[in-house]
C-alpha cells in the first residue's frame, strides 16, 4: 500500500504559491529522490509535507489518511521523520539532551540507547553541545532526533550539503539501510547523481510543479534531464 | 593578484584552528582548498579577507601586507569572499542587493549628480545592464523583485555568488560554492569561472565536491586539523594516500 501520497499540493508563504500542483506517491522501503532547480518548491514540498507551511491546498494522504489540518508536532507522532536544511539541532543543548527533547517517542530510554549505538560518534559526545560538533557530527545528530519517534517515513532536506566527500557516502550508505529496514525516504539533494543511484525512483522538479518523474535509472540515463537538471558529471 | 599567507595561526579556546598556515597563491590561478570538516578551511577564509584577526602571521595581497586592514579595505584593494552561509540583505530585494554590491558610483557623489547627470545616468544604464545579466546568468531573474530574504538555501548561494561578482574584485574567495547548488548551473558557474579567469581573475575555493572543483583549479591544498598536510595538481593530490586516510575515507 502506498504510504505518502500528495495530490495537487498547492501552497506557500505569504499570497505566493511555491508549489503549484505537486503529485507524488512514496511506497515503504522505497527512496524517492527529489532534485530540480534552485527555487523549485523542493524544501517547501517538505515543510508542506511535515506539516511546516502556513498555506496549503490538495491532499497529502499517510497511509491513506488526509493531514488536513493535522499540526506539524501530531505529524511528527503519527510517523513522520524531518531533517531540516538548516537549523536542524539545538546548538546550545548537548548531544542527549537534543534527543530527548524530541516530542511523542515511545519508551524514550530505550530508544536514544539503540540510536547512540548506531552512530558511535555521537555516543563518544554525548555530553557535548550540539554547537561544538562537527559538520558531519552535526547532521547525525540532526539525522537521529529525525528517527526518534522510529518514522515510517523520513523527509531529508539536502541531509549532504556541505559534507565532506567520506561524510557524504556514509550518509548515502545510512539512507540506503533505513529504507532497506521498511522506512520510506523522500530525499531532496542536488548531489542528484549520487542520490539516485541508491534510489528506487526520482522526481524532478520546476517551477514548483514535478516536471520529470521514473525510475532512478531511466531518470539517470535521460539526456533530457541531464541537460536541464542533472547535470553530466 | 599574488596572495601571500604566511605562518597564520589562530586558536579558540585551546585548540588551533589554524596552525602555521602558509601557502602563495600566484596572480590569475584558480586553487582549491579541501580537506575534512573542521579543518579550518573557513577560518583560513576570515582571516584573509580579514573578518577574523589571527594570533600570529601575516597576509600579504598584490606584494602589500595587508594583516591590519580592515575586511572594507581589502575588498577595496581587490579582494572579496562569500560565506559558506549566506549573508544577504533579507530585506532589499534581489536586484537592490546585486546594486548595493557594485564599487560605490558617481551617483553617490551629490556633486556629481548636479553637475554631470549625464555620466551618472550612463553609468547607472551599465550597472542596471550588468546586474540584469548576473540576474539572467545565475538563473534569478524571475525572483529579482523578491525580498532576498524569501529565496530558497540555494538561490541565497547563488545571489552570494552574484554579490561578490557584481564588485569587480580580482581575487575572488568562494566558501562553497556549489553546495546546493543545481549541478547543470554548477556546470554553468564553473564556466563562468573560468571565462572570469581568462579575464585575469583569481579565485581560491573551498569546496567539498571534488568533482566539479578539479575540472576547473590548476593547484589543490588540503588542510586537516588547521595544517596544510598536501599541495599540488590535483590528480597527484588526491593519489596522496596521507590525503585520502585524512579526507576521502582511506584508500580507494
Amino acid at each position: 500500500m502506498t504510504l505518502l501520497s500528495i495530490v495537487g499540493l498547492r501552497g506557500g508563504y505569504g499570497d505566493i504559491d511555491i508549489l503549484n500542483g505537486v503529485d507524488l506517491t512514496l511506497n515503504p522501503g522505497e527512496i524517492l529522490t527529489v532534485a530540480g532547480t534552485n527555487g523549485a518548491g523542493k524544501s517547501t514540498l517538505a515543510k508542506a509535507i511535515v506539516g511546516l507551511l502556513p498555506r496549503v491546498s490538495g491532499r497529502i494522504l499517510l497511509g491513506g489518511a488526509d493531514l488536513a489540518g493535522i499540526p506539524a508536532e501530531r505529524r511528527a507522532r503519527s510517523g513522520i521523520g524531518y531533517v531540516p536544511q538548516v537549523a536542524n539541532v539545538f546548538p546550545s543543548l548537548t548531544v542527549i539532551e537534543n534527543l530527548d527533547v524530541v516530542e511523542g517517542v515511545h519508551d524514550r530510554r530505550k530508544r536514544i540507547a539503540e540510536l547512540l549505538a548506531l552512530f558511535p560518534a555521537l555516543a563518544q559526545r554525548r555530553n557535548a553541545r550540539a554547537g561544538s560538533l562537527s559538520g558531519g557530527e552535526r547532521q547525525q545528530l540532526a539525522y537521529s532526533r529525525a528517527l526518534m519517534t522510529r518514522p515510517k517515513i523520513v523527509v531529508l532536506d539536502e541531509p549532504t550539503a556541505a559534507l565532506s566527500p567520506s561524510l557524504v557516502a556514509e550518509s548515502f550508505d545510512r539512507i540506503a539501510t533505513l529504507a532497506a529496514d521498511g522506512t520510506g525516504v523522500l530525499l531532496i539533494e542536488q548531489r542528484a547523481r549520487q542520490a539516485l543511484a541508491i534510489s528506487h525512483r526520482g522526481a524532478i522538479m520546476d517551477g514548483g510543479k514535478v516536471a520529470m518523474e521514473g525510475g532512478a535509472a531511466t531518470l539517470l540515463a535521460d539526456e533530457r534531464a541531464a541537460n536541464l537538471y542533472l547535470g553530466h558529471h | 593578484m599574488r596572495l601571500e599567507i604566511e605562518s597564520l595561526t589562530m586558536a579558540y579556546g585551546g585548540l588551533k584552528v589554524v596552525d602555521n598556515l602558509s601557502f602563495t597563491m600566484p596572480a590569475g590561478d584558480i586553487v582549491g582548498v579541501i580537506g575534512p570538516n573542521g579543518a579550518g578551511k573557513s577560518t583560513m577564509f576570515s582571516i584573509v579577507t580579514g573578518f577574523l584577526v589571527a594570533d600570529a602571521g601575516d597576509v600579504r595581497f598584490r606584494g602589500e601586507t595587508v594583516t591590519a586592514l580592515s575586511p572594507v579595505a581589502r575588498a577595496k584593494s581587490g579582494m572579496v569572499r562569500t560565506f559558506q552561509v549566506p549573508r544577504e540583505f533579507s530585506h532589499l530585494t534581489v536586484r537592490e542587493n546585486l546594486l548595493a554590491a557594485a564599487p560605490s558610483q558617481s551617483g553617490e557623489r551629490l556633486l556629481d549628480l548636479f553637475f554631470r547627470p549625464s555620466r551618472v545616468s550612463a553609468e547607472e544604464a551599465l550597472l542596471a545592464k550588468r546586474v540584469d545579466g548576473l540576474l539572467e546568468f545565475l538563473k534569478l531573474g524571475k525572483v529579482a523583485g523578491t525580498p532576498a530574504g524569501r529565496l530558497s538555501g540555494g538561490q541565497k548561494k547563488l545571489l552570494e555568488l552574484g554579490r561578490v561578482l557584481m564588485t569587480g574584485a580580482k581575487l575572488i574567495l568562494l566558501d562553497e560554492p556549489f553546495a546546493g547548488v543545481n549541478p547543470v548551473l554548477i556546470e554553468e558557474i564553473s564556466q563562468r569561472i573560468l571565462e572570469l579567469n581568462a579575464d585575469g581573475v583569481g579565485f581560491l575555493i573551498i569546496e567539498h565536491d571534488l568533482g566539479a572543483l578539479t575540472r576547473i583549479v590548476s593547484t589543490l591544498h588540503v588542510m586537516d586539523r588547521g595544517c596544510l598536510i598536501a599541495s599540488g595538481r590535483p590528480a597527484e593530490v588526491l593519489k596522496d594516500p596521507v590525503v585520502r586516510e585524512a579526507y576521502l575515507g582511506g584508500p580507494s
